[in-house]
């Protein structure tokens, strides 16, 4: 009973260790209502989860059965994950379906989780991007295109329809216990690939102090876009060493080249379409992010990297 | 790295530790800086830079102390001599310098993050992509830089045009002018004779997708180099058409002008 008048928040990704994360921190404030379109997953007797897909008119029953304040978007395929096609669906048309209903149903906060992948990595970047800054992704790669849309949608309806007070946030590498992208599987590996003579400047935030940050941004309804990263930096190859990796140097000119071996290699962390995200830095500025809503990440570099080195091959 | 920290042992001398120790950087928890500055790198290749600057061009460097201890630092010099080995010169002057050292950051071409190996070593050494929003982020975080106004125009030209300064371009007072810089002319004197060319073969920079492609001996002879720092100069971030911006330039540009003069007429011969 005592739910009943606690007010009500939709989480979807929730099979993503991050969801989990972020339901732990609201889960005594909140009554939480988890969804994910790949599978159910078990989160405990005090908060309903369900495995379904947004596209689905099933979604909306949802929305009827709960009255929900807010909504976390967290459920977003990466692009390591899934064809083209479904991620469009699911990325792209998936989100649009549920801001429609977001704004049919009148909440009132919106974060929606995109990546640092949007900026896309070229040899011409500077250093410390802010978030006005062109989305170059799409040009350099078709498969990054779901993740830029997604954004131009969270955006078109994020002025449209203030009320929703959309926040979304462009995370740096996000790595840590549990998360399953193709850079936290690159520093679990014993081996990992790299361009030879390229070792661009990366940023990586731990995974609880990204679900904080998420936390955080909810309880504020400040609208807008903003790069979440830590004032810390490293080079990937650096990166792979304190994290207790071999290298392996795979030729990197002609670019065909290293695109060629990754494509055929076929590995999951190490996909063609990312090759340039290995070769060239895409360093975004936190700093927006940081003094808007007060944000201090605590677990600093060494403490992630000594994580992947005495845990090789965790997830 | 492992490496790294090798050659580092081999290499730098502990005074030149202590030098660049003395320099206060604001670093990342690894010592990285955003644009992939790295300490130990720098270290290395401040002490092979400086052997080339002591023995090699035996450098004289005269007004180094015009450089601000702090604050945002705009170097405007002359280039020449087809490599940027000016700009790595006035980084170890200013670096090497007895009171209040400084690791002030190059502007680099842009194609040099596409050559592997070199690109990142550049970037670690402090080098940075010639990118506006790069300068403006640098001088923001209280940065010293070395910027070329006359970028390849300089560099690239033939020593039948030696010390004949190139177009100007503007994007360096505009900068200034709003980050509030203090801006440190620089005359470079020797550099035009370490690579004298003699044409610009065209066709094959295009083919190569180069700037230029000098026809020229292929040797860097050990001319004598004079750097000559001027007065600090200040301008105020009025809002001002582009034609009274270009006239602030061409008073640093006639400054620069005035400090090859003098450098020239102090020379005795060439080597």
């Amino acid at each position: 009973m005592a739910n009943e008048r606690k007010p009500q928040i939709l989480v979807t990704g929730a099979a993503g260790a991050l969801a989990q994360q972020v339901i732990n921190r609201l889960r005594d404030d909140y009554q939480l209502v988890a969804v994910d379109f790949r599978e159910q997953v078990y989160l405990g007797d005090d908060i309903p989860s369900y495995c379904i897909d947004f596209n689905k008119r099933v979604f909306e029953d949802l929305f009827r059965r709960f009255q929900f304040e807010g909504i976390i978007h967290l459920g977003r395929i990466m692009s390591s994950q899934e064809t083209r096609m479904r991620r469009y669906n699911a990325n792209v048309l998936g989100s649009q379906k549920l801001l429609d209903l977001a704004h049919k149903y009148g909440i009132h906060r919106v974060i929606v989780l995109s990546t640092y992948h949007v900026y896309g990595a070229s040899a011409y970047n500077p250093a410390l991007i802010d978030e006005q800054a062109p989305l170059k992704g799409a040009g350099l790669s078709m498969d990054l295109v779901d993740s830029i849309e997604l954004e131009n949608l969270a955006n078109i309806y994020l002025w449209r329809y203030p009320d929703l007070n959309i926040t979304v946030l462009r995370p740096c590498n996000i790595v840590g216990p549990g998360v399953r992208n193709s850079i936290s599987t690159l520093l679990a590996s014993r081996r990992a690939p790299v361009l030879a003579g390229f070792s661009p400047m990366m940023q990586f935030i731990h995974i609880d102090d990204m679900a904080d940050a998420i936390v955080l941004s909810y309880r504020k309804p400040e609208r807008g876009v903003f790069n979440v990263a830590p004032d810390d930096w490293i080079a990937y190859q650096h990166a792979l060493q304190l994290s207790g990796c071999t290298r392996v140097p795979i030729p990197s000119i002609p670019p065909v080249l290293p695109r060629t071996i990754a494509r055929l290699l076929n590995m999951k962390s190490f996909p063609s379409y990312l090759m340039s995200f290995f070769k060239y830095p895409v360093v975004i500025d936190g700093r927006t992010f940081r003094d808007t809503f007060g944000f201090k990440p605590k677990r600093p570099l060494k403490e992630i990297f000594r994580y992947y080195r005495e845990n090789k091959h965790p997830v | 790295m492992s490496l790294r920290s090798f050659i580092k042992e081999k290499v730098v001398p502990q005074s030149l530790e202590d030098q660049v120790n003395r320099i206060r950087k604001p670093l990342g928890s690894l010592g990285y800086d955003p644009w992939g500055y790295n300490n130990d790198s720098l270290k290395i290749g401040f002490s092979l830079a400086k052997q080339i600057y002591e023995k090699y061009f035996r450098v004289v460097a005269d007004g180094v102390d015009n450089v601000p201890a702090e604050g945002p630092v705009l170097l405007i010099a002359n280039h020449s001599g087809q490599l940027p080995i000016d700009g790595l010169l006035i980084g170890t002057a200013v670096a090497s310098r007895e009171r209040n050292p400084r690791l002030p950051r190059a502007m680099i071409e842009r194609f040099f993050p596409t050559v592997p190996y070199l690109g990142n070593i550049l970037n670690q050494i402090g080098a940075v992509l010639g990118d506006p929003v790069n300068c403006a982020k640098m001088l923001a975080n209280n940065e010293a830089i070395i910027v070329f106004p006359e970028g390849i125009r300089g560099s690239g030209k033939l020593y039948s045009d030696r010390y004949q300064l190139k177009r100007f371009g503007n994007g360096f007072m505009r900068l200034a002018m709003q980050y509030n810089a203090t801006i440190v002319p620089v005359g470079v004197v020797g550099c035009e004779e370490t690579i004298p060319a003699v044409a610009n073969v065209k066709p094959l920079a295009k083919a190569l997708g180069l700037p230029y492609v000098p026809l020229a001996v292929p040797f860097v002879f050990p001319a004598k180099v004079y750097l000559k720092f001027g007065k600090p100069m200040h301008f105020d971030n009025a809002d001002i058409p582009e034609e009274k911006v270009t006239e602030r330039v061409e008073v640093v540009k006639a400054e620069i002008n005035e400090l090859i003069n003098q450098g020239l007429s102090e020379r005795k011969r060439l080597f």
